[in-house]
Order: structure tokens, then sequence, then C-alpha cells
């Protein structure tokens, strides 16, 4: 793995300092992690960057930020390192390379997405199915979205087993999954050590407003992800195919998982556009607010297939959505949505070398 | 700008401790503070804990800590060269200082990791001092508190026992206000290495400044050249050894050195001059200062060799590194054959190292040594040998305002109506040497509320 020799440097340089200062400690995960070591390898840095969730909180307590000499900003030196290590572990890695930090990939292959279903739809429309099998036959939609569901469990299943050789954590523990599960549900991290909150959209002022409006996205994505699931289910186990009535299980966690999902990606857009750039990632801001327009996105066109399922809309509104959801699978071991598996990983290794 | 009802000068822990208590008890408040915004506050974005009395676990502080033991503990520092009153009132008042400064947004955390010892004692600001700092700003914002950044104070004009005028310079223009009460939190003097000159001699010249480069003592010397009347000693600060290569200020407290105890230090002739395993480390710092000071071009050089190296905290800068003492003289500017010399017959004096304890006064001695090296004494023989360089680092200045326990100023033994101090700038009326970690934020921070609370008091009234 080749990843990039001055970024990793530069955290270093930043680590040794923090290593002999130790103020802030208390914020996250991180300082434990790093006073442990007395030197850094590439591993340790990138586990490192990948415990880190962007704050801020050590930036604005640190007393040696520019204009001082010792030019301290470690969380763009572990977001640096995190989004280099995000596209060297991609499988494949060309594609992390062509992603991560390009929105306007990122849009173009939502569009293609969108094309390829209209195609799709145009293509292999049946004859005699209900709803939305109607435009789309249900063998169709299985041989188009079996292989998108599948190949990111793979692609990110292959990144995070070079990710735990790379940090060298040893074996896998599951007990150490189940304390890191705990941590992410509650985003315990994300309330900054002191529970006020994160540094992220207005200085040195803690809130809440991230923790908050992430808590939106994942578990709205969540919500829409069991309503998938369930409706899966339903349809091959229970013999029970969509269409489904407003109040029925898909539906009911469907539409509250793309509400949660279209606020949460709308107000992490704005609280991203107030932020510091300077403190994140060089250049992946394009990246990651293509990533969350598109989620966004996919939350909105679901509910308005919802909202105009029984419509002379529902050709179109059907085929945006899926080609939404078709761009955004595809994406996700490539875009930021990898960094929830990344983090994962990174929390369990931290569980397993706090516990040693 | 129309004149507030309070000016306080400096921008610090005390300062802004003043300003909350004052806009609290509502009057109208100004900060003026010299440094520009990133660098605001002084020492005290440098610092990490302050030293509470406390019964029973408080916050993060476990046990209790009492006054008595506090106070001696004091005196112990100081040899006794500490008024008992002001001593006594700083230390009672630090127990309800701690919620009061939650209140006003600080946060604290554990004692961290290598300071467990300080765990009954100090209370550890989470994410230290600038994050104090940062908290109170943003809490005298709230309270209507003014700021002006790169206001440099540079006179108070007194007219027999009152403060008529402040005058500042702020982007090159002279500005002039007329507030009903002042309050002096700006420091020490220890900026200003010719001042600094002045008490030591030209040694200081080659001292370096752990904290703020703002801290010039202009406020200081224009109050004491009216008459105000003066505590302490120019001659006495505060100084540590610290890394020779730190910057020249605002190098904080990641270029501090925690590795004498288990090395030799010697001058730039290659010759020892103190006992090194005297004490431990925490007990020892403070006159490794003095001591480094005293050598030629006020320089020593730490030694040790591999198996000592992972036994102290990490410092910011990585030791100098040879596979051999001679290699390592030359790479350090130390004459070789000197340096081999010195650390053979140190070797020779090493005796049973069995006993050895990293972290405890372990006994190791050498015999026959002058000066003897009285614990943690091993032989400097395995490679790779590693070398430090250490200077003295000035922390601050003890010459200051003298204040009784309103925290207001006199002139010929009158108090000044209008003027109160607070912090590091009359520190002096409590401590007239030595230090007890912990203890300059709890003096500013106590005097700091008490210089607000009667300066409100004053402005309300007139
Ligand atoms: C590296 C380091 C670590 C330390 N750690 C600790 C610790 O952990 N615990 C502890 O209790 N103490 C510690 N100290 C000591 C502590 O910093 C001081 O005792 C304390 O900060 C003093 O607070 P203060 O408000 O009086 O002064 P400062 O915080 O120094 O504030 C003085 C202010 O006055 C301003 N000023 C100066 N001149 C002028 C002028 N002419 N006009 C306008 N403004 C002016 C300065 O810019 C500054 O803002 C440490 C000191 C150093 C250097
Ligand atoms: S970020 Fe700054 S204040 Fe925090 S531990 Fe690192 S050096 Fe210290
Ligand atoms: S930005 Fe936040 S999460 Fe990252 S190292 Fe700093 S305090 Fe920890």
């Amino acid at each position: 793995m080749q990843m990039q020799t001055d970024l990793l440097q530069e955290a270093r340089r930043q680590a040794e300092i923090c290593n002999a200062c130790r103020y802030c400690e208390g914020y996250c995960s991180v300082f434990p992690a790093l006073h442990a070591e007395r030197a850094f390898s590439d591993g340790d840095l990138t586990q490192l960057a990948n415990l880190c969730h962007n704050c801020r909180g050590c930036y604005y307590a640190c007393q040696y930020t520019a204009p001082h000499e010792f030019d301290l900003n470690l969380p763009q030196a572990l977001a640096n390192v995190r989004q280099d290590s995000w596209e060297e572990l991609a499988f494949p890695r060309a594609a992390g390379k062509a992603f991560q930090k390009n929105g306007v990939l990122i849009a173009v292959a939502s569009v293609i997405g969108f094309a390829l279903l209209f195609w799709a739809a145009r293509v292999l429309a049946s004859v005699g199915g209900e709803g939305f099998y109607a435009v789309l036959s249900h063998n169709a939609m299985v041989a188009i979205f079996l292989p998108a569901f599948l190949f990111p469990l793979v692609s990110i299943a292959v990144s995070l087993r070079r990710y735990w050789r790379h940090i060298d954590a040893g074996p896998f523990r599951p007990a150490h999954l189940i304390a890191a599960l705990r941590q992410a549900a509650s985003m315990k991290n994300l309330k900054g050590g002191h529970g006020d909150g994160c540094n992220f959209e207005d200085e040195d002022r803690f809130t809440h407003a991230r923790r908050a409006v992430h808590q939106a996205v994942m578990y709205g994505f969540l919500l829409c992800f069991a309503a998938t699931s369930v409706a899966t289910v339903m349809h091959y186990m229970l013999d029970m195919p969509a269409p489904y009535r407003l109040f029925s299980v898909p539906k009911l966690l469907g539409i509250s998982g793309g509400l949660l999902l279209v606020v949460g990606c709308f107000e992490m857009i704005r609280l991203k556009l107030r932020s510091d750039r300077t403190l994140g990632a060089a250049g992946a801001f394009g990246g990651e607010v293509a990533f969350i327009g598109l989620l966004g996105f996919t939350g909105f066109s679901g509910l308005a297939l919802y909202a105009f399922g029984q419509t002379a809309a529902t050709p179109t509104l059907l085929a945006v959505h899926l080609g939404a959801v078709l761009a955004f699978f595809l994406l996700a071991p490539f875009t930021k949505m990898a960094h929830g598996f990344y983090r994962l990983t990174a929390l369990t290794a931290d569980a397993g070398r706090s516990r040693k | 700008m129309t004149s507030p009802d309070i000016a306080i000068i400096g921008g610090g822990n005390a300062a802004l401790c003043a300003a909350i208590t004052a806009a609290e008890a509502g009057a109208r408040v100004l900060i003026l503070e010299t440094a520009p915004k990133p660098y605001r506050g002084g020492n005290s974005r440098h610092t990490r804990n302050f030293r509470c009395m406390h019964h029973g676990p408080l916050g993060p502080l476990v046990d209790s800590y009492t006054e008595e033991e506090y106070l001696a503990d004091l005196i112990k520092v100081t040899g006794g060269k500490t008024d008992e009153g002001l001593a006594r009132l700083a230390i009672r008042t630090s127990e309800e200082c701690l919620p009061w400064m939650e209140e006003h947004g600080v946060r604290f955390q554990p004692s961290l990791s290598g300071t467990l010892s300080l765990a009954r004692t100090n209370a550890f600001f989470l994410g230290g001092g600038k994050s104090l700092v940062n908290a109170y700003y943003l809490t005298a914002e709230k309270l209507g508190v003014q700021v002006e950044y790169e206001a440099a104070v540079t006179h108070l004009e007194l007219d027999d026992d009152r403060v008529t005028r402040v005058d500042y310079t702020r982007h090159g223009q002279t500005h002039t206000i007329t507030p009903k009460a002042v309050v002096v939190a700006s420091g020490g003097f220890q900026a200003d290495t010719d001042w600094l000159a002045r008490a030591w001699g030209p040694a200081a010249k080659n001292f370096l400044i752990r904290g703020t480069p703002y801290n010039r003592g202009v406020v200081l010397a224009d109050l004491l050249d009216q008459g105000v009347e003066q505590v302490g000693d120019p001659t006495q600060c505060h100084a540590v050894a610290i890394d020779g290569r730190a910057p020249k200020f605002d190098g904080g407290i990641v270029t501090r050195l925690d590795c004498v105890p288990f090395s030799i230090v010697v001058n730039k002739d290659a010759q020892r001059f103190y006992d090194e395993g005297e004490d431990v480390w925490p007990k020892r710092y403070a006159i490794w200062g003095r001591l480094v000071a005293a050598q030629p071009e006020q320089v020593g050089y730490v030694i040790i060799d591999a198996k000592s190296l992972e036994l102290f905290m990490p410092s910011v800068f990585p030791p100098i590194q040879a596979d051999t003492l001679e290699d390592l003289a030359e790479k350090m500017g130390l004459p070789a054959d000197a340096l081999v010399q010195t650390v053979s017959a140190f070797n020779d004096a090493c005796g049973d190292t069995s006993g050895f304890h990293p972290t405890e006064l372990d006994g190791v001695t050498t015999t026959g040594l002058t000066p003897p090296k009285t614990n943690w004494a091993r032989p400097i023989t395995e490679p790779p040998f590693y070398g430090y360089s250490l200077r003295t680092g000035v922390t601050f200045t003890y010459l200051g305002l003298k204040v009784d326990e309103t925290a207001q100023c006199a002139i010929g033994n009158r108090p000044v109506t209008n003027l109160w101090a607070a912090g590091e700038t009359m520190a002096g009326s409590i401590l007239g040497q030595g230090y007890l970690a912990g203890f300059g934020m709890t003096i500013g921070t106590v005097f700091g509320r008490i210089a607000g609370k009667e300066a409100a008091a004053h402005a309300n009234a007139n």
C-alpha cells in the first residue's frame, strides 16, 4: 500500500507534539490511543486518523495553531491521512481515487444511474406486472440490484481487511466490535468529551448541531434500509408483494427514514458550508457535499415516489429514485459512505488496544 | 469610543475572571488586550490545571485536600516567604472557584496520563488553558463585555490616589479613555529581556521565555514609576530547565524535558555540575533553571543511553543520537575527550544497580564522585547514546503590585481608590519566591473575581 508520505509525515510531526503536550486527552478516543505510543508507524497514524471524527475541539483548544511556528492543525492533518487511507484501501483502488474527492464524478455517476434505469424501464418493462412492477419487472429489478448490493459489500469487506492488516490490529474479537457498536450508536465521541458537543460550524463555540444532524442522517438511512429489507422479507417469505398500504411496516419505516434523511442531509450540507474548510481534508469538500446531496436526493425521490406512486408520474419517479439508489450503492465504497465502516473498524481495534 | 465603567488591562485568566464578575454586577466593561486575537490569553493559554482545596471529591478531584495541607505545601516551596493571610484567602476561596469556573464554561478532565500524582490537588482543564480562555471570552461576550485586541496600554494617569485616564495604542493610533475603575491584570515582565538583563545580568539574554511574548511589564513599570506600591524582588523569577531548541517565546509545555534524573548533565566543557538524582523531577525541575543559568553560556547537555530512553515522557524535539560518545559529543558541539572522560569517571563510580526504580528515590548512588548522583545512578554504557541541550526557561517574574485582601493597589500607605490588580502582576503579594504547581491560576481566579467585584461596586456607586 502506497499512502502519501508527506501527509503521513505531517501527521507524525503533529502527533509527536501532542504526545509531549497531552492537554486534549479528554476530548476523544484519538488522544488516549496516541499517548499509548512513543513512535508512530504509518499504520498507527492511519488508525488515529480513522478514530478522529473531525470535531475540531483540539484545534480551537490548541495553543500551537498558526501563526505559532509549531503550526498545529491536528483535525486537518488527520483528515488528510484518513482521506488518503480511504482512497488507497479502496477496492478497486482506482475507483476510490476517482470518486472520493470528486463531486462532479459523483453527479455524473448518478445521472448515468438514472439513464440506465430509464433505459431498463423502456426495454425491460413487463407486461403483466402490478404497481412498480408494471414499470420494471421484478426479475429485472433483482437482476440489477442484487449485484449492485453485493458488490459494495464485497468491496468494503476487502478494504476493511486491508485496513486491519495495515494498522496491525491483531486478532479480531466480537466483544470489541460490540463495544464499538455501542459507542457508534450514541455517537459518544461527537459529544466532545464534556457533553457540550463539537466546534464544527461556529468557531470555538460548542454545539450539538453536528451530532444531531449526523444522527438524523444515520438513523434515516438505517430506517430506509430497514424498510427495503422488511419489504424483501415480506415479498419472498410471506408472499406479500408490493405495493404496500400507508400503514404497513415498510411504508412507515420508509417515510420516517426518508424524512430524517432529507432533513439530515440538508442540514449537514448547511453546517458544512458554514464550517472552516481548512480544518478538513484538502480538496475533499466537493466530494463530500456531492455524496450527501446524492444521499439526501435518494431519500427525497423515495418520498416523492410514495406521494405520487399511483399517478402518471410513477415511471419517471421510479426510474429517478432507483437510479439514485443504484448510484448510491455502487459508489458507497468510494465515497464518504465508506467512513462509517472504517470508523467502526477503528473503534473495534481501539477497544482491543485499550483492553490489552 | 465612549468610556466604559471599568477598563481591564490584559486578556488572560485574571482579566477574564474580573471582567465576567464585574459585568455580572451590572458594570459596562472593556477588556484591553495587547495581543492579537489568535494569541489572546497571555500565559493562561499555556496552563493545564489549577490547584484547588476541597472537602471530599469535587469535579475531577479525588479524596480531599485541606486548607492546612495546601498551606503547608505552599510554605514548603516558598521557604516561608508567604503572606499567610492572602495565601489562606486564595486557598479557601479556591474551593468555590471550581463550580464557578464550570458555570462560566470551563470544562475539566481527569488528571492527564503521566500526572497521576496531581489527581488529588490539581483540576485539569479539558483542552488546556486556551480552551479555558476561549470559554471565558464567549461568556464575557454574552454578558456584553467589549474586547479590543491589539490594544497596548501604555500609561495610567494617576492624580494623587486616583487613576484619571488610561492611554493605549491600537493599530498605530493613540486612544484615551476615562473609566471609573481600572483592573490591572497584565502579567509579569519576563518577556522584556532587557529588563530581565538589568535585574539578572547579561546572562538573561540567553534565557528562553516559556510563555507569551506580550507580558513586557509596560503597565507595571508605569505604575511603579508613579509610586504605586511594589512587592517582590526583580531578580526573582520562576525558571525551569527546558529543551535548548525551544523557540525564544511561547514554547509552552511541550519543551519540558523529564530525563534529567536518568542522565548525567554536563556544561559546555563536558563537566558535571550538580547531583542529577537529588529528588524526583517534579520537585527539582525548577532549581535546574537556575543551575543551567549559572553555567557558561547558560547551557547544559543531558546525556543518556539506550536503556533510559523510554523512562520519561517524550518531548517535542527528538534527542540527538549517536552510536559512540565521541560522535555524540561532536554532534552536540562538546569536547569529545572531556565527555568520554566525564562519562567513564561517572561509570566507574556507579555501584550495584539492581535496586534501580525509575519512579521512586531508589538510593542507587555513585561513590567517591563529586558532585555525586544520589539516585538512579546507572552507568551510561549502552549505545545508541542520546543527548538533549538544556536552557533556562522563564515562566514568570515575581516583581509586582502590592495589594490587600480586596485586591486593591496602594500608594504611600493609602489605597488607590479606583485601581485593583489580579493575577501574575500581584502574585508577589502572596509568594515571595518558589512556586507550587497550579497556584498561578488559583491566584488569578480568586483575585480576578475579587477585583471585578470591588471595581464594579466602586463603579456602580460613582
Ligand atoms: C508554559 C506555562 C505553563 C503554565 N502552567 C500552569 C498551570 O498548569 N497551572 C497554573 O496555575 N499556572 C501555570 N502557569 C502560570 C500561569 O500561566 C500564570 O500564573 C497565569 O496564567 C497568570 O494569569 P494572568 O491573567 O495574571 O496573566 P496572563 O494570562 O499572562 O495574562 C496577561 C495578559 O495581559 C496582556 N498584556 C500584557 N501587557 C499588556 C498591555 N500593556 N496592555 C494590554 N494588555 C497587556 C497579555 O497580552 C495577556 O493577555 C504556566 C505558565 C507557563 C508559561
Ligand atoms: S492539539 Fe495542541 S493542545 Fe491539543 S494535545 Fe495537541 S498540541 Fe496539545
Ligand atoms: S478533531 Fe476532534 S475527534 Fe479529531 S482529534 Fe481533534 S478532538 Fe479528536
